[in-house]
């Protein structure tokens, strides 16, 4: 699928439908996830506040999920020296500081009513936290350096260096945190939601996920008519 | 941490800036990338009449 | 290797040699540490308790200073362009400098961390853990570090920019180097947070090179 879509043209083809139609499973899917959201009943421990899980914890999904597109897009562009694998790393950023901001300013409204404060230094917001520091470091790396392809090169090696580090920042954290806090505010629960909240957490996680393929296809053809239109802006010139 | 006998409108004042500012936060990809991708294409389209017109200096 | 070994004494002749060597990181540092009472106020219990760690802050943030000249220097004058060009490959050069910047700049740091802990109120039994807890940690600092420097080489803001790039990968060394002190200060097994520190340390000096030389492949590309 890959190879056939790294054809710029084939790929603009294929995202002239393929977008749309992701679009509009995500409107579907968001508000269906939005009504089951709502529908749900309140949980005993948290109350309303439950409600905020289903906004919440998706888009900490997406944090991570869009980093791990960031980093294989990355490697694409830096092994095959592929323009719309370039094209991909630079879309998929912004969409994933969006998802990181919006896991951190909702996990602090959840936080304030769980816990009584609005920033705990807890491992899962701190490692959050660190990945939101990685996609500003991305992206101010990226507008730094003026030659265009070579600003995605280095924010490339960046997101792979980071790739690497998230885990060992996400395993020091968890020790860390043992080592202040042995009490952790989170339940350590695994899979224990009981399933009225399970399908709207699914479903909104779901809905997300459609909602940033859209996206990413919509900023990828941008980036694909941006380099046309420098291109042109060139041949115009020279 | 049991939070039991709260009643909803306690709660509101987190929900709903929640749920206004995840809004506001997709609103804000979503436009972002819709009027990215239609500047560019209408940039390209534009750069293309330009060169197609009559009298201008041929492409390279 | 007699290469690597003259690429090695360059780099440390010029880290070590040019605008003041490691003197302007170690005054930062003591800056820092100096600065700190001052804002938290002066009282032995509050210091005594955050010194073991802000000795460790202080220490990553004195180990960006040099980091912008690191390959800047090469890199305006052509030098870098010459190593490239040269037998050694870079991941060579990317080492020797790593190592260069860990001496010249790493080493004198972990010997001034103990004075400025314990000058913040941290126990005299400290110091030995002090010190080699700082001196392992600023290799993966150092080589951690370079991948900013190399990275941000040709940007149109050096020293920030790195700062940006860098803090955040200085996350794990930072919580196992203070982790290493606390442990030990209050009497818990330490060497679990020693071993991850040296495990950092030793992957960012295996990993390191690579992309740096990666990084520099590309500025000079």
């Amino acid at each position: 699928m890959f190879q056939a879509l790294a054809n710029p043209q084939r790929f603009m083809a294929f995202s002239r439908w393929a977008a749309p139609l992701l679009a509009v499973i995500a409107a579907g899917l968001l508000s269906w996830g939005l009504w089951l959201s709502f529908s749900a009943p309140e949980d005993y421990q948290q109350g309303a506040t439950v409600r905020l899980m289903f906004i919440h914890v998706p888009a900490a999904y997406m944090a991570m999920f869009c980093y791990a597109c960031l980093g294989a897009a990355s490697l694409m562009g830096l092994v095959f020296r592929h323009v719309l694998a370039d094209a991909a790393a630079r879309a998929c950023a912004p969409l994933g500081a969006g998802f990181t901001a919006l896991a951190l300013i909702t996990g602090m409204l959840w936080g304030r009513p769980m816990w009584g404060t609005w920033w705990v230094w807890d491992a899962r917001v701190t490692s959050v936290l660190v990945l939101f520091l990685f996609y500003i470091g991305y992206m101010a790396l990226q507008a730094a350096i003026d030659d265009e392809t070579r600003a995605t090169r280095a924010s490339g090696i960046l997101a792979l260096v980071g790739l690497i580090n998230l885990p060992i920042v996400k395993f020091s954290v968890d020790w860390w945190n043992t080592l202040h806090q042995p009490a952790s505010v989170f339940r350590k629960g695994g899979p224990s939601l009981p399933p009225e909240f399970l399908w709207p957490l699914g479903v909104m996680a779901l809905a997300y996920m459609a909602l940033f393929g859209a996206l990413w296809l919509v900023r990828i053809r941008a980036e694909v008519w941006r380099k046309r239109a420098q291109s042109l802006a060139l041949q115009a010139a020279g | 941490m049991s939070m039991t006998g709260l009643d909803y409108a306690k709660y509101a004042i987190f929900i709903w800036p929640a749920v206004a500012v995840t809004a506001a936060v997709l609103a804000w990809m979503v436009t972002d990338s819709l009027l990215r991708a239609r500047y560019w294409q209408k940039k390209v389209q534009a750069l293309e009449a330009e060169r197609a017109r009559p009298g201008a200096k041929p492409a390279p | 290797m007699s290469g690597l070994w003259i690429l090695f004494r360059r780099e440390l002749g010029q880290t070590w040699g040019r605008g003041g060597g490691p003197v302007l990181a170690l005054t930062f540092f003591a800056c820092v540490a100096t600065l700190l009472p001052l804002a938290v106020g002066a009282s032995p219990a509050r210091l005594g308790s955050v010194a073991p760690g802000a000795a460790w802050l202080a220490l990553a943030l004195a180990s960006l200073l040099s980091l912008e000249r690191l390959f800047e220097r090469d890199f305006e004058d052509g030098t870098l362009d010459l190593l490239a060009l040269g037998p050694a490959p870079l991941e060579a050069v990317a080492l020797a400098k790593g190592l260069a910047q860990w001496l010249a700049n790493g080493a004198p740091l972990a010997l001034l961390a103990p004075v400025v802990a314990v000058a913040l109120g941290a126990g005299l039994s400290l110091v030995p853990m002090i010190f080699i807890s700082a001196l392992i940690g600023g290799l993966g600092l150092s080589f951690t570090g370079g991948i900013g420097a190399a990275l941000s080489l040709g940007s149109r803001r050096g020293g920030v920019l790195i700062a940006v790039i860098v803090l955040p990968l200085f996350a794990p060394p930072v919580i196992f180097g203070a982790g290493v002190i606390d442990a030990y200060a209050s009497g818990l097994d330490w060497r679990p947070a020693l071993g991850f520190l040296s495990a950092y340390s030793l992957a960012a000096l295996a990993l390191g090179p690579l992309a740096m030389a990666a990084a520099c492949r590309n500025a000079l590309s």
